[in-house]
C-alpha cells in the first residue's frame, strides 16, 4: 500500500460570491522513500496541493489519507497534532523565527513532543548535524547565509522523524551554489535515512533530482 | 515551563516597545492604587469619629462659625456631659505647599475629649501654662525638623495672612489611633481670639453619657436654634468627618472617575501594543501552526505575553507606591493621616493588572487563534 494516496480531490476557492476551481478530482499515490518533485506553471495550483497533503488546508472534496489516515477527514486540533507528528515542511523563504537561535529554530517542534530537554538536545543536535551546521547552533538567523537558513529550516524539518518531508520551492530563493546544496542534502535525506519527499519546484533541474517528476497544468495531474 | 524561551524571546522582539508598554502599565498602576489608598484613608478617618463624640456646626457650611454663646446653653442640653469648641486657623509655616492641619482650641475642655492625643503628662502641663504654646503632632516635627521647645511662626490663611503668629512647641503628640494623624498643630483659642479679636468657635463638640441619646440630642440643638441668625447642624463625629473630607466635592466619585479613565487608557495602550506586536508575526504564528502548534495552544502564549507585560508593569507600579510612601511617610500635608498602600489595595491593583493583560491580549490571541495556515502564508510570500 502506497504511503500517500490522494483521491478525487478537488479545491475550489470562495471569493466574495465567486468560486474559483483551483483542480478537479486529482488522483496521487506516493510510495515510502519517493522522492516526487511535481512542477508546473505559476497558478496551477502546485503549492495547493502541497498544503492540502500538508493538511494546512482543506480540500473541498475528495480524501488525502497517509499511512492509513485520511487527514481530509480530520478537525484543524487533530490536523495541528497529526502535523507534528507526521509533517516535515521546508519553505521557499526558510520562515526561521528571527528572535530564535539556530538550535531554539530546530527544537520549536520538539517543544510539542513529551521529550525531555535532554533528549531534545541530542535530536536537535542529530539533526544540525545532518545539515552539517552543528557550529552554528547558536546564530541567529539574521547571522547565517541564505543557504544555511534553509539547511536550519531543513533540520527543523526531520528533527522530529516525520512521516514526510514536503518542501515548497526549497531553492527558489538561492543562488545556484547554495541550491545545489540544498538539492544534495535533500536526495541524502532521501536516499540515507530513507525519506518521503515530495518537492515543489519551478527549475528542472531540482525536479531532476528526484525519482519522478508529475506536472500540474490547467488541474491536470500528469506524470 | 519549556515555552517559556519562546515567550520571552518575543517579548524582547523589540525592547523598547515591551519596557515602554512595562513603563505605562507601572505608571498607570502607580496611580490606581494612589487614588485608591486615598479613599481608603478616607474612608478609615471617617471612623476616627467617636461614637459618644457629636459635633455641632453652621447649618450653612462648616466655614461659617457659630456664636460663643452657644456654649453656655449646649452645657445644659440633656444628654451631654462635656462640651469643647475648636476652630480652623489654616496655619502655613515659610511656604504656602508647607500647609498641615492647624486647630485652636479651648485645651482646657478640649484635650480630655480627645483621649486620641496622647501627651506626656508634663508636657501638657506646660502646654496649658502658656497662652501661645502649642502640641504638635510627632509627624509634622518630623516633616520640619522641629524640636520641642522650638519657637515657629506660621501664617494663617484666614486670619491676617501677612501677619506672623510665633508659637512656642511645648508638647508633642503620639495618636493613640494611626488614623488620626500624627500632623496636626493644636494651640489655645484664647490666643487666636486675642490676636486676631474676630474668632469665633467653628465648630462645638459634646461628649454624650450614652451614644443612644444622640438623635434626640441632635434634634433638641438643632431644634433650638432653627431660626436663630446662626442655624446649627448637629451630627455624630463620624458623619461630621465625613462632611469634613468631602467639602470639597464628592471625592470618591472623582477619584473613581479618574481611576476608571486611567484603566481604560492603559488599557487601550496595552491593546494596541498587543495588536502591532500580533500583526508583525502573523506569518510567524502560521509557520508555527505549520509546525503542528495548535490553536489552543497559539492562543495561550499570546494570551501568556500579553499578561506577563501587564504583571511586570503592575507589580513595579505597586512595589514602587507601596515603598515611596511607606518611606516618605506621606500624609497628604496632614489631610491624609494614616496614608498607606494597603496590601489589600496592592492585591487589587495585581488582579487590574492580570485583567488588563487578559483583557488586551484576547483580541490579538483570538486572531492567532483563528488564522488560516495556507492564505497567510501564501500572502506574505
Amino acid at each position: 500500500m502506497a504511503l500517500l494516496e490522494v483521491r478525487n480531490l478537488s479545491k475550489v476557492y470562495n471569493r466574495d460570491s465567486q468560486q474559483i476551481p483551483v483542480f478537479e478530482d486529482i488522483d496521487l499515490s506516493i510510495e515510502s522513500g519517493e522522492f516526487l518533485a511535481l512542477m508546473g506553471p505559476s497558478g496551477s495550483g502546485k503549492t495547493t496541493l502541497l498544503n492540502l497533503i500538508a493538511g494546512l488546508d482543506t480540500p473541498t472534496t475528495g480524501e488525502i489519507v497517509v499511512g492509513g489516515e485520511n487527514i481530509a477527514a480530520m478537525s484543524r486540533r487533530q490536523l495541528a497534532a497529526w502535523r507534528s507528528r507526521h509533517v516535515g515542511f521546508i519553505f521557499q523563504l526558510y520562515n526561521l523565527l528571527p528572535v530564535l537561535t539556530a538550535y531554539q529554530n530546530v527544537e520549536l517542534p520538539l517543544l510539542l513532543t513529551s521529550l525531555n530537554k535532554r533528549e531534545r538536545r541530542d535530536h536537535v543536535t542529530t539533526a544540525l548535524g545532518v545539515v552539517g551546521l552543528t557550529d552554528r547552533a547558536d546564530h541567529f538567523p539574521r547571522q547565517l547565509s541564505g543557504g544555511q537558513e534553509q539547511r536550519v529550516g531543513i533540520a527543523r524539518a526531520i528533527v522530529s522523524d516525520p512521516t514526510l518531508i514536503l518542501a515548497d520551492e526549497p531553492t527558489g530563493d538561492l543562488d545556484a551554489t547554495s541550491a545545489d546544496e540544498i538539492l544534495t542534502l535533500l536526495q541524502r535525506l532521501n536516499e540515507e535515512y530513507l525519506k518521503t519527499i515530495v518537492m515543489v519546484t519551478h527549475d528542472q533541474r531540482a525536479a531532476d533530482r528526484g525519482h519522478a517528476v508529475m506536472h500540474l497544468d490547467k488541474g491536470v495531474l500528469t506524470r | 515551563m519549556k515555552y517559556l524561551k519562546l515567550i520571552r524571546a518575543n517579548l524582547f522582539r523589540n525592547k523598547r516597545r515591551t519596557v515602554l508598554t512595562m513603563c505605562s502599565v507601572a505608571a498607570a498602576l502607580f496611580l490606581f492604587v494612589t487614588l485608591r489608598s486615598v479613599l481608603t484613608t478616607l474612608d478609615d478617618a471617617k471612623e476616627v469619629g467617636s461614637e459618644t463624640r457629636m459635633v455641632t456646626r453652621s447649618a450653612i457650611s462648616i466655614v461659617f462659625a457659630l456664636p460663643e454663646a452657644y456654649y453656655q446653653w449646649l452645657q445644659t442640653v440633656p444628654g451631654v456631659d462635656n462640651v469643647t469648641w475648636a476652630s480652623w486657623f489654616g496655619g502655613v509655616y515659610r511656604d504656602p505647599k508647607d500647609f498641615f492641619a492647624t486647630f485652636a482650641v479651648d485645651a482646657e475642655t478640649y484635650l480630655p475629649m480627645y483621649p486620641e492625643i496622647n501627651v506626656p503628662a508634663q508636657q501638657r502641663e506646660a502646654f496649658l501654662a502658656e497662652r501661645t504654646a502649642a502640641i504638635v503632632g510627632s509627624g509634622l516635627m518630623e516633616r520640619f525638623g522641629w524640636s520641642l521647645n522650638q519657637t515657629i511662626s506660621l501664617r494663617s490663611s484666614i486670619y491676617s495672612p501677612s501677619e506672623e503668629w510665633p508659637f512656642t512647641i511645648r508638647a508633642v503628640y503620639e495618636p493613640t489611633n494611626p488614623s488620626f494623624g500624627d500632623e496636626n498643630f493644636f494651640f489655645h483659642y484664647d490666643y487666636l481670639y486675642e490676636k486676631s479679636q474676630y474668632a469665633q468657635p467653628g465648630w462645638y463638640i459634646m461628649l454624650l453619657s450614652d451614644p443612644a441619646a444622640a438623635a434626640s440630642v441632635a434634634e433638641t440643638i438643632d431644634e433650638h436654634y432653627k431660626n436663630s441668625r446662626a442655624a446649627t447642624r448637629t451630627e455624630t463625629e463620624r458623619a461630621f468627618q465625613t462632611g469634613f473630607i468631602t467639602m470639597y466635592g464628592n471625592i470618591g466619585f472623582l477619584l473613581n472617575a479618574i481611576g476608571m479613565a486611567v484603566f481604560f487608557a492603559i488599557l487601550f495602550v496595552a491593546a494596541n501594543t498587543m495588536m502591532m506586536s500580533a500583526r508583525e508575526r502573523v506569518n510567524e504564528q502560521a509557520v508555527l501552526k505549520t509546525l503542528g502548534f495548535s490553536d489552543g495552544l497559539l492562543f495561550a502564549l499570546v494570551m501568556t505575553e500579553a499578561a506577563v507585560i501587564t504583571v511586570v508593569g503592575g507589580v513595579l507600579g505597586v512595589a514602587t507606591a507601596k515603598l515611596l510612601f511607606g518611606l516618605t511617610g506621606f500624609q497628604g500635608a496632614g489631610f491624609l493621616p494614616g496614608f498607606e498602600i494597603k496590601w489589600s489595595t496592592a492585591v487589587v491593583g495585581l488582579v487590574i493588572a492580570v485583567f488588563l493583560g487578559l483583557i488586551s491580549g484576547f483580541v490579538p490571541a483570538w486572531q492567532a487563534l483563528r488564522l488560516p495556515i495556507s492564505q497567510t502564508l501564501r500572502r506574505v510570500a
